[in-house]
C-alpha cells in the first residue's frame, strides 16, 4: 500500500512532482505512466526516501519509509539508474544489503535463483550487460520478501524472454496479495501486465483509472465509413444507440453503435455506396497520447524525415 | 491502517514473516563486508602498507650508508630510528586517506548510495559505520607498518648515532600515534567523500589539506605563521607521531586533541549533508 498526498517536489523554479495524490492498492498491478520527463523517477524516489518531497508526504504501509524497521521488507524497489559498485559481484552486492536487515544467505542464494543470476553471481557486476542489470536489480528488490514491490522502468534492456518473465512475476506477486507499482513510459507493455494505471504528465495527475475504463472513456470503437451520400446514410443508420458524426461536405462519416458488418448491411438494402468501411479500434496507445499530449515535455519533429523522403 | 487489520491481513499474504531489523550493528558488518569486497581496498591498503615499510627502510639503509661512508646527508643528521622508520607515513597517509574518500564518494559515483541508502534509509548509521570500519582498518595497517618498520629499521641503523630500541622513552609513544594518524585520517578521507560526494572532489580535498597548505602558510606574516601553523591538521597530526617537540610544535596529546577536532568537523559536515541533501 502506497499512499501519496499532495506529493510536491521542486528543484528551484522547476517543478517535478506537482501535488500528486494517489493510492496504489495490494493485490493488483499498478502502472505508472507518463512519458519521459512526467516525475515518475522523482516519485518513486521519494517514496523510499531518497528525495524529500518539497512538500506534502507519501506512505508506505502507514508509515514514512525511514520509520520502518525493515525498510526492505516492506518496500523492494528497483531504480531507473544503476545503484551497484561495478566492482563487487552480483554475490557481495546482494549479501551487503542482506546483512544490513539480518537476513540469511539463503535467501541471497534464492533470489539469484530467481533473477536467474546463478552462472554469473560471483562475476564483477560491472562486467554485466544491461537485462543482467535489471536482473541484478529486481533480485534486489526481492531480497527482503517485500508487501510492496516498486520497479521503474524494469524491462528496459531485456530480451524478450526477460520481458516475459517480469511480467509474469509481477502477476505473480500481486496474486501473493502484494502491491506492485511498476513505471513505464510505454502503454503498450503496461496494458499487457497492468490492471489500475496511474498516468502522470509534468508532474501532475491526468488519470487514475483502470485499463478498462481507459478505452471506454477514449471513445471505445467506432467504425469509419465513406460513402457516395452520407446525408441519406445518416438517415439509414440512425437509431437509438447510434451516434453519426462528420463534417458538412465530407463523405467520412464516424459511427459508433453499429458494427461495421451492420452498417455495410444497412447501406446495401438501401442501394448506398461505400467506397470505404473499417473497424476502428482505439488502442490503448492512442487514448494514452490524447491524455498525456498536451504534457509531453520534450516534443519531437518529424518535419526534417519528410523533407529527407522527398528528397530521395 | 490500525493494527486489527494488519494482523488479520497477515496470514493471506505470507503466514510466517521472518521478523527483518537493521540494526547498527548489522550495519557495521554491512560495512565491512563492502570494504573487503572490492578489489581496491586490498590494493590500496597494500600499497599504503608497502609505502610505509619501503620507504621507512630505505631511509634507514641510505643513512646507515651515509654514516658508513662518512658523507652523511644533511638532511640526515639528526635522524633517529623513529623519524627514519616514519618516514614513509606521508606516502602512506595518501594511500590511506584517498582509499577513506574512495569508500564513501564511490558510492556516489557508481551509484550504489542509493541501494546503501535504501536498505538504511535513516542514513546516518551508515556514516558511522564506514568512519568506524575503515578508521579500524586503516589504525591496524599503521601500527602494523610503523611496528614492523622499526623493529626492521632498528636492525639497520644499530650501532649508529640514530639507534634507540622500543623502551627509549616515547619510541612507543611515537610509533602508536603514528598508527593513530593514519587511523584518523582515513576517517578524514572517508568523511570528506561523503562531504563532497565526489572521488575528484575528496581527494583534491584531502591533499590540499595534508599537504599543501602547509606550504602556503609560510605567504602569512610570520607572527601569525606561529600563532596558526601548529593547529593545521598536518601539523597537529605531525606532532602526534614526532619524537622531538619545541615551542612551534603542539604537544602529542595536544596534536592529538587537534587533530580530534578536525576529524570531528569534517564528520559533522559529512553527517549534515547526508541527513540534509536527496541522493
Amino acid at each position: 500500500m502506497i499512499d501519496a498526498r499532495q506529493l510536491t517536489k521542486r528543484y528551484g523554479e522547476k517543478t517535478a512532482v506537482d501535488g500528486l495524490d494517489f493510492v496504489v492498492k495490494p493485490g493488483t498491478v499498478t502502472g505508472f505512466l507518463g512519458p519521459n520527463g512526467a516525475g515518475k523517477s522523482t516519485t518513486m524516489r521519494m517514496i523510499v526516501g531518497l528525495d524529500a518531497p518539497t512538500s506534502g508526504s507519501v506512505t508506505v504501509n502507514g508509515h514514512h519509509y525511514a520509520r520502518h524497521q525493515a525498510p526492505l521488507q516492506e518496500v523492494g524497489a528497483l531504480l531507473e539508474a544503476k545503484s551497484i559498485h561495478p566492482g563487487r559481484s552480483a554475490y557481495n552486492h546482494l549479501r551487503a544489503l542482506a546483512l544490513t536487515h539480518g537476513i540469511p544467505g539463503r535467501r541471497v542464494d534464492e533470489v539469484i535463483d530467481l533473477a536467474g543470476l546463478g552462472s554469473v553471481a560471483k562475476k564483477r557486476a560491472g562486467a554485466f550487460s544491461l537485462g543482467m542489470g535489471q536482473r541484478l536489480g529486481i533480485a534486489a528488490a526481492l531480497l527482503g520478501d517485500p508487501q510492496t514491490v516498486m520497479l521503474d522502468e524494469p524491462v528496459n534492456g531485456l530480451d524478450p524472454e526477460g520481458v516475459l518473465w517480469i511480467r509474469n512475476l509481477l502477476k505473480g506477486l500481486a496474486d501473493e496479495g502484494r502491491t506492485v507499482f511498476v513505471s513505464s513510459h510505454l502503454m503498450s507493455e503496461m496494458a499487457l501486465v497492468a490492471d489500475h494505471l496511474i498516468i502522470v504528465g509534468r508532474g501532475r495527475l491526468l488519470a487514475d483509472t483502470t485499463v478498462a475504463e481507459l478505452i471506454r472513456e477514449a471513445g471505445g470503437d467506432a467504425v469509419k465509413v465513406v460513402t457516395q451520400d452520407p446525408a441519406r446514410l445518416r438517415d439509414v443508420l440512425a437509431g437509438p444507440g447510434v451516434e453519426v458524426t462528420g463534417r458538412i461536405g465530407s463523405e467520412e462519416l464516424q459511427v459508433t453503435g453499429l458494427t461495421a458488418r451492420e452498417i455495410g448491411l444497412k447501406a446495401a438494402e438501401r442501394g448506398i455506396a461505400l467506397f470505404e468501411l473499417s473497424a476502428r479500434t482505439v488502442s490503448l496507445e492512442e487514448a494514452f497520447m490524447d491524455l498525456t499530449r498536451d504534457a509531453v515535455e520534450y516534443h519531437g519533429s518529424t518535419a526534417g524525415i519528410e523533407t529527407l523522403g522527398r528528397l530521395a | 491502517m490500525s493494527t486489527l487489520t494488519a494482523t488479520a491481513e497477515e496470514p493471506r499474504t505470507t503466514p510466517a514473516r521472518p521478523a527483518y531489523r537493521v540494526t547498527g550493528r548489522r550495519v557495521l558488518a554491512s560495512e565491512w563486508a563492502k570494504l573487503w569486497s572490492l578489489r581496491s581496498t586490498w590494493i590500496t591498503l597494500g600499497l599504503g602498507l608497502l609505502f610505509l615499510v619501503a620507504f621507512g627502510l630505505i631511509a634507514a639503509s641510505r643513512y646507515k650508508s651515509g654514516i658508513d661512508s662518512g658523507n652523511l646527508d644533511s638532511d640526515f643528521a639528526d635522524s633517529t630510528t623513529v623519524s627514519l622508520s616514519l618516514f614513509g607515513t606521508n606516502f602512506a597517509q595518501l594511500a590511506l586517506g584517498v582509499l577513506g574518500v574512495l569508500i564513501t564518494a564511490g558510492e556516489y559515483s557508481t551509484g550504489m548510495i542509493r541501494s546503501t541508502l535504501a536498505a538504511v534509509p535513516r542514513r546516518l548509521p551508515v556514516l558511522w559505520s564506514k568512519a568506524a570500519v575503515f578508521g579500524l582498518v586503516a589504525l591496524v595497517v599503521g601500527m602494523l607498518g610503523a611496528f614492523v618498520t622499526f623493529l626492521i629499521g632498528s636492525g639497520i641503523v644499530s650501532g649508529t648515532p640514530a639507534a634507540m630500541s622500543l623502551s627509549h622513552a616515547g619510541v612507543l609513544r611515537s610509533l602508536l600515534g603514528a598508527g593513530l594518524y593514519l587511523g584518523l585520517v582515513g576517517v578524514i578521507g572517508a568523511a570528506l567523500g561523503a562531504l563532497l560526494r565526489s572521488v575528484a572532489g575528496g581527494i583534491s580535498v584531502l591533499v590540499a589539506t595534508l599537504m599543501l597548505i602547509p606550504g602556503l602558510i609560510s605567504l602569512l606574516p610570520s607572527s601569525w605563521q606561529n600563532d596558526i601553523s601548529p593547529y593545521l591538521p598536518s601539523n597537529a597530526g605531525e606532532a602526534m607521531f614526532a619524537l622531538t617537540h619545541d615551542s612551534t610544535t603542539l604537544s602529542p596529546g595536544a596534536g592529538l586533541l587537534v587533530f580530534l577536532c578536525w576529524t570531528v568537523l569534517a564528520l559533522g559536515g559529512a553527517a549534515y549533508r547526508l541527513v540534509r541533501s536527496d541522493v
